[in-house]
């Protein structure tokens, strides 16, 4: 039970991420100092109050400036979001939020990665000792990092997921780990699985018969959204697969660390699973928050892979922030957009405008099968603040998703 | 090593050209405002969480911060610590002012080329 809050007390009063302190640590997280945790506090406010107090101004400054000065300009409205976001960066109040939005996530990189590299060598033989002579992973050094992951770093994160400073490093892996709450402010979780707590508990709900003995996820990192499925079906096997060492190793000593041991982990372009997977290997492919990530080729090809990889009647699950649906205010859309121009996540736009309905046909999947749901962070709510009643829109960060996938 | 490591990696730049939003030399003196503002919380929260301590073991009572009270030499020190300390910061508005109020300041550069016609 949470402690009785007195009326007019901080603590009753108070709406916001909680303190860093309550993130769930295990045995390859890094160690933090109480200055390098309030380092994180300090971005993860900075991240609420520019969502929470700066956002209404910048909209404000859209409805009495932006658009009719638009208007008057072109003697019509705004008709599309890219429109709607050249017209922003003309005001002073999109640019203000976006400098400081920017500079907020660059902030959190710096603040991360100082955590991590200071201890790189304790982190690399902590990591090294949870995992050496494992099976469950299985790396190729030789593989190959595609553009769309290579030429900007997503987010902002130098050397992205797959960059390598040493010999069997860590690093990356535990820099995205750690730091994330920045972003987050609490919204998936102690252990920032609240995205796969919520798929689990979709699948459960809306596929109560469904008992998947082979899942596999594509682009699942260091396992955040991923070990939720292995909890969730202990007689499984998860398989994760990722572009990146750094945030396989580190998945897999974090995993083991937790006690989830029904977890592999292999480094592969999902693209072109062939030769590691064989055709309808699998009765569940995920994915979370990793379609944006993609190109528009390799969205197709991973739709293609997972189509492959099923079995007949097995599922498949993308959970993604919204589409852009034409009854989406053009504010919105150029708001949400903002990742894809200002922070590093070149597809985010190009994706979102997508018909993802014609592309899991394209890919093999029948339309009559297609499935399309909703879901919202779960988390502990006595500790983290719960994204399905929070009012505050940090547009495309919040802890709210579609989901569209399809029974194969 | 870690350290330098971290020095020199922590704050590298991701791949992909950086947008600017406002003025260059703006954004960029906002950028250092900002990561002052940080290490200012920073301190902020060290204090407290010092207060605190402090509190738990008995040291320090409820109310005794804000009842405090300098002796007239303590309170020198720190209202001397204050002036100092606003000196220091704005350093740039005191040397401006300073070469307003000159009609006969010249550049270094300038005497460079004073010194060069010197020699003819």
């Amino acid at each position: 039970m949470a402690e009785t809050k007195r009326p007019n007390s901080p603590a009753a009063s108070y709406d916001g991420p909680p303190d860093y302190r309550v993130i769930g640590r295990h045995g390859v997280f890094p160690q933090t100092s109480h200055d390098e945790i309030e380092r994180i506090n300090f971005l993860a406010q900075m991240n609420r109050h520019l969502a929470a107090r700066v956002v209404p101004g910048v909209k404000a400054a859209y409805d009495a400036r932006v658009a009719p000065a638009f208007a008057a300009a072109h003697g019509r409205p705004i008709a599309t979001r890219h429109e709607a976001r050249k017209a922003m960066l003309e005001d002073p109040a999109f640019c203000t939020w976006s400098a400081l939005r920017r500079m907020t996530m660059e902030q959190r990189q710096q603040a991360g990665r100082w955590t991590v590299i200071r201890q790189r060598e304790d982190l690399n033989a902590r990591g090294k000792a949870l995992i050496e002579g494992d099976d469950r992973l299985v790396l190729n050094p030789a593989l190959e990092i595609p553009r769309y992951v290579s030429a900007v770093d997503h987010h902002c994160m130098p050397g992205s997921y797959h960059r390598e400073y040493a010999p069997d490093d860590f690093t990356n892996g535990a820099n995205y780990d750690h730091a994330g709450f920045v972003t987050t402010g609490g919204l998936l979780g102690k252990y920032s699985d609240g995205g796969g707590h919520a798929v689990v508990q979709w699948v459960k709900k809306n596929l109560p018969d469904f008992a998947p003995k082979k899942i596999l996820e594509f682009g699942g990192t260091v396992g955040h959204s991923s070990l939720p499925l292995a909890q969730a079906f202990p007689d499984a096997e998860l398989t994760i697969v990722d572009l990146g060492a750094p945030v396989l190793r580190y998945g897999l000593a974090r995993a083991k660390s937790l006690g989830i041991n029904n977890v592999r982990f292999v480094q592969a372009s999902a693209e072109d699973l062939t030769g590691i997977f064989e055709d309808g290997s699998f009765d569940w492919v995920q994915t979370t928050m990793f379609l944006h990530e993609l190109s528009t080729r390799a969205l197709r090809n991973i739709f293609a892979e997972s189509h492959r990889l099923l079995r007949p009647g097995g599922i498949v699950l993308h959970v993604e922030q919204p589409q852009y649906a034409p009854d989406m205010p053009l504010f919105e859309q150029a708001m949400r957009d903002w990742d894809a121009f200002y922070n590093n996540e070149p597809f985010w736009s190009r994706m979102h405008e997508m018909d993802l309905d014609a592309e899991m046909e394209r890919a093999g999947f029948d339309r009559a099968k297609i499935i399309h749901g909703g879901v919202y962070g779960v988390v502990d709510r006595e500790i983290f603040p719960d994204a399905a009643e929070d009012n505050t829109e940090d547009y495309g960060r919040k802890a709210a998703w579609h989901v569209i996938g399809a029974v194969a | 090593m870690s350290f330098n490591d971290a020095l020199n990696e922590a704050g590298a730049k991701p791949a992909g050209k950086r947008p600017y939003f406002l003025e260059p030399q703006v954004e960029r003196v906002l950028a250092i405002t900002m990561s002052l503002a940080q290490e200012l919380a920073v301190a902020h929260q060290r204090a407290d969480t010092l207060e605190r301590l402090l509190k738990a073991k008995g040291v320090l009572v409820e109310g005794e911060i804000d009842a405090f009270a300098p002796d007239a030499s303590a309170s020198a020190e720190r209202q001397m610590w204050n002036q100092e300390y606003i000196a220091r910061i704005l350093r740039i508005i005191q040397q401006e002012n300073e070469a307003a109020a000159l009609s006969d300041d010249v550049a270094s550069g300038e005497m460079a080329d004073d010194m060069v016609r010197d020699a003819d």
